[in-house]
């Protein structure tokens, strides 16, 4: 009781928002470093976030995620000293999973724990190490930064840490790269991470990227960024696997350009934990021959909020994309999804499906579902369907009449809620610890 | 093995069971007919433990254990099975997952291991051939895309893995062409023994031609108004349900 006072105390009595903390703090005194052609676009960027500010939920893409409590009511910092010593990433562990280790702390590199070193056709490194690089001058904010996200320009204008990772040409990794993403700060932090992937031409990978909380971080609030380019004939598998504890708060722009012949696969899993995630995916399906699969399992609880964005842009014809994310919410959290396809004018023979499906569990729970489509082209398959239901008692009570707990049979079911997707998963290792995560989360009753 | 004494069961506050007796012993099969709405599926699904019914008074001892007192998956470990009038469809759940889910509770609550996979397979297996059940269970759903007959049947099939003490047959022929009827009937008198009971809730006679019966009760405005032996079934069939109530409407003016 005494602790909540003093909260609010605290909280009354800051009365800098972010958004002044972070004019005062950078405007005019942009991180600046070799080569300088970035200064132009990091200054740009804050032009742009210097405009617009933080979204309110007057905006239809906020109307439902509401971050000003975020960055409005807490005073954070802004640059983060941290001990790799006590960096615990056993919470990020995939049982009888065999990958090449990267870890960020903080959105640092984290050299000692990382064991993705010394692999012929796999760069990764942290980013500030790849500002030289060519293909960082040719895809470096090219296509994030077109989008209306202000914590994309606040990110390109302020980052100073992240990570890059380039697949080489016609190289096939054996083991999936495992990135794992700690939080630890111990005192209340915004921190920016910028990362660049890029799969060259006829590479193929897997990236499976864990999000944790390390024991005794303070509150943080993390607006990551990742521009993704899949090039010809390369093929990427993905997957988000978020785990973080419920001081995590995140903000993750992913953003993905595919060249021809290219595939790209997002398994996009949030589960109880982190208090307000919203992650928005964008995949730019920029030739013909394109083949995109974006897939979701959002399982929430306690006052969570996790909303999914996404983008699928056809922009030339003969291209596959497929969608499909599942819900399900316990408690009152809160779960978004709002999935928008484009079919520009080019993009003829295009065969487009998006499915939304959601099981509210809580009864005081909600979801906000919103499936677009806009078509501009005339010859194209496209679908897309959404649905919201709860538990089926018929269901329950017949697998209770065959001796399985209630239990039990809520877990078997919300199994087969998410089976559609789960059972979609490349990865039968990452599969079956999805399915034990969502089995962990399900509570009782 | 099982007593039921003056039960009464409601559903929506509705009064269904009004005073019902039963004594049902190890070995015996009863059969439980009765007119529309006279409460037969009530009965079965107050045994099994479905919520929406209420108990208002008696009670239901199985081998002198409280089973209203029991959650429905605890009476199912006990060694109660209800096969459902309307077996339900779970896209996602694979027939051979739940039916492994199901046999390695049963037998936790027994304190017994959980089977091996191929001990598993192979009484799959024995037990399909038993009840004449032949379906492609892996790789499928739970009862999806199964026809009418095909989910009775997989129900007297899940009753063969399971191997309760008492089975519930709620109307498992309704539905059911004569062949099916037949192949039902024969996986039921597969599964009779000495040690289990079977109650057939039954609308028709037809079923227990098959399935011949020890005892036959007729239920009527939610109690046990007349049993007898299998003959008692064949005069219900001549003399329709109207000789029923007629007599005992006329029973209860006197």
């Amino acid at each position: 009781m005494l602790d909540e006072v003093a909260t609010d105390i605290m909280i009354t009595q800051v009365s800098d928002s972010l958004y002044t903390q972070l004019i005062k703090t950078y405007g005019g005194n942009l991180p600046s470093s070799e080569p300088h052609s970035l200064d132009e676009i990091r200054k740009q960027a804050f032009e742009r976030f210097k405009s617009t500010g933080f979204p309110t939920v007057k905006q239809e893409d906020w109307k439902y995620t509401n971050v000003q409590p975020l960055v409005n009511r807490q005073h954070y910092a802004l640059d983060t000293e941290t001990l790799s010593a006590a960096i615990a990433i056993d919470k990020a562990i995939i049982p009888g999973l065999d990958a090449y280790r990267v870890v960020m702390v903080d959105g640092k590199y984290n050299a000692d724990l990382s064991t993705a070193k010394d692999i012929p056709g796999l760069s990764v490194m942290p980013i500030d190490q790849a500002f030289e690089r060519l293909c960082f001058a040719k895809y470096f904010s090219e296509y994030a930064d077109k989008t209306d996200n202000p914590f994309v320009a606040l990110n390109t204008a302020l980052f100073t840490s992240g990570l890059f990772i380039e697949v080489g040409k016609n190289c096939q990794l054996q083991k999936p790269v495992h990135v794992i993403h700690v939080a630890s700060a111990s005192k209340p932090s915004f921190t920016q991470v910028r990362n660049l992937y890029v799969m060259s031409t006829f590479a193929e990978a897997e990236i499976i990227e864990s999000f944790i909380t390390n024991e005794g971080a303070a509150h943080s609030l993390n607006n990551t960024v990742s521009e993704i380019v899949v090039r010809e004939n390369a093929k990427l598998q993905h997957y988000y696997l978020q785990v973080a504890g419920s001081q995590g708060n995140y903000l993750n722009h992913t953003e993905v350009y595919q060249e021809k012949h290219s595939l790209y696969n997002n398994y996009n899993c949030s589960f109880p934990g982190a208090a307000f995630i919203r992650n928005n995916i964008n995949v730019r399906l920029g030739d013909s021959e394109v083949e995109s699969h974006l897939y979701g399992v959002t399982l929430t609880a306690d006052n969570q909020l996790v909303d999914n964005h996404t983008i699928v842009d056809h922009r030339k014809p003969h291209c596959e994309s497929y969608e499909w994310y599942k819900n399900i919410t316990q408690d009152t959290s809160t779960a978004v999804f709002n999935g928008k396809i484009f079919v520009r004018p080019d993009a003829q023979k295009t065969n487009a499906f998006q499915q939304n499906n959601n099981m509210l569990i809580g009864e005081k729970s909600a979801v906000y579902t919103k499936p677009q489509l806009e078509i501009f082209a005339d010859d194209v398959k496209c679908s897309h369907g959404c649905t919201i239901g709860q538990f089926d008692n018929e269901a329950l009570f017949y697998l209770q009449a065959r001796g399985i707990s209630e239990a039990q049979a809520r877990v078997l079911l919300v199994h087969a809620f998410a089976f559609d997707v789960t059972s979609r998963f490349a990865n039968a290792i990452v599969r079956e610890y999805v399915e034990h995560l969502v089995e962990q989360g399900l509570k009782a009753g | 093995m099982l007593s039921i004494r003056n039960l009464h069961a409601s559903v929506e506050a509705k009064q269904i069971l009004k005073g019902l007796d039963l004594e049902v012993k190890a070995g015996e099969v009863h059969a439980i007919m009765g007119p529309n709405g006279s409460g037969k599926s009530t009965l079965g699904n107050v045994l099994a433990g479905r919520e929406a019914y209420e108990v208002t008074a008696g009670e239901v001892l199985l081998d002198g254990k409280d089973l209203l007192e029991l959650s429905p998956e605890d009476r199912a470990r006990e060694g109660v099975f209800l096969a459902f009038q309307y077996p339900v469809e779970i896209p996602g759940v694979s027939n051979i997952n739940f039916l492994k889910t199901a046999l390695n509770e049963v037998r936790a609550y027994k304190g017994l291991p959980p089977l091996e996979a191929k001990e598993f397979l192979n009484k799959v297996k024995e037990r399909q051939k038993l009840v004449e059940f032949d379906a492609k269970l892996a790789n499928r759903s739970l009862n999806e895309g199964f026809s009418g007959g095909e989910k009775k049947r997989n129900e007297i099939f899940q009753l063969a893995m399971l191997e309760p003490k008492l089975a519930i047959l709620d109307e498992t022929d309704s539905g059911l062409d004569i062949d099916a009827l037949r192949i039902v009937a024969r996986g039921v008198n597969q599964l009779r023994s000495k040690d289990n009971a079977f109650i057939v809730i039954t609308h028709y006679q037809r079923l227990l031609d098959y399935i011949v019966p020890d005892f036959v009760h007729v239920l009527y405005n939610g109690r046990i108004v007349r049993s007898g032996t299998k003959e008692l079934a064949l005069e219900l069939e001549e003399k329709g349900y109207d000789w029923i109530k007629e007599t005992v409407d006329a029973e209860g003016a006197v």
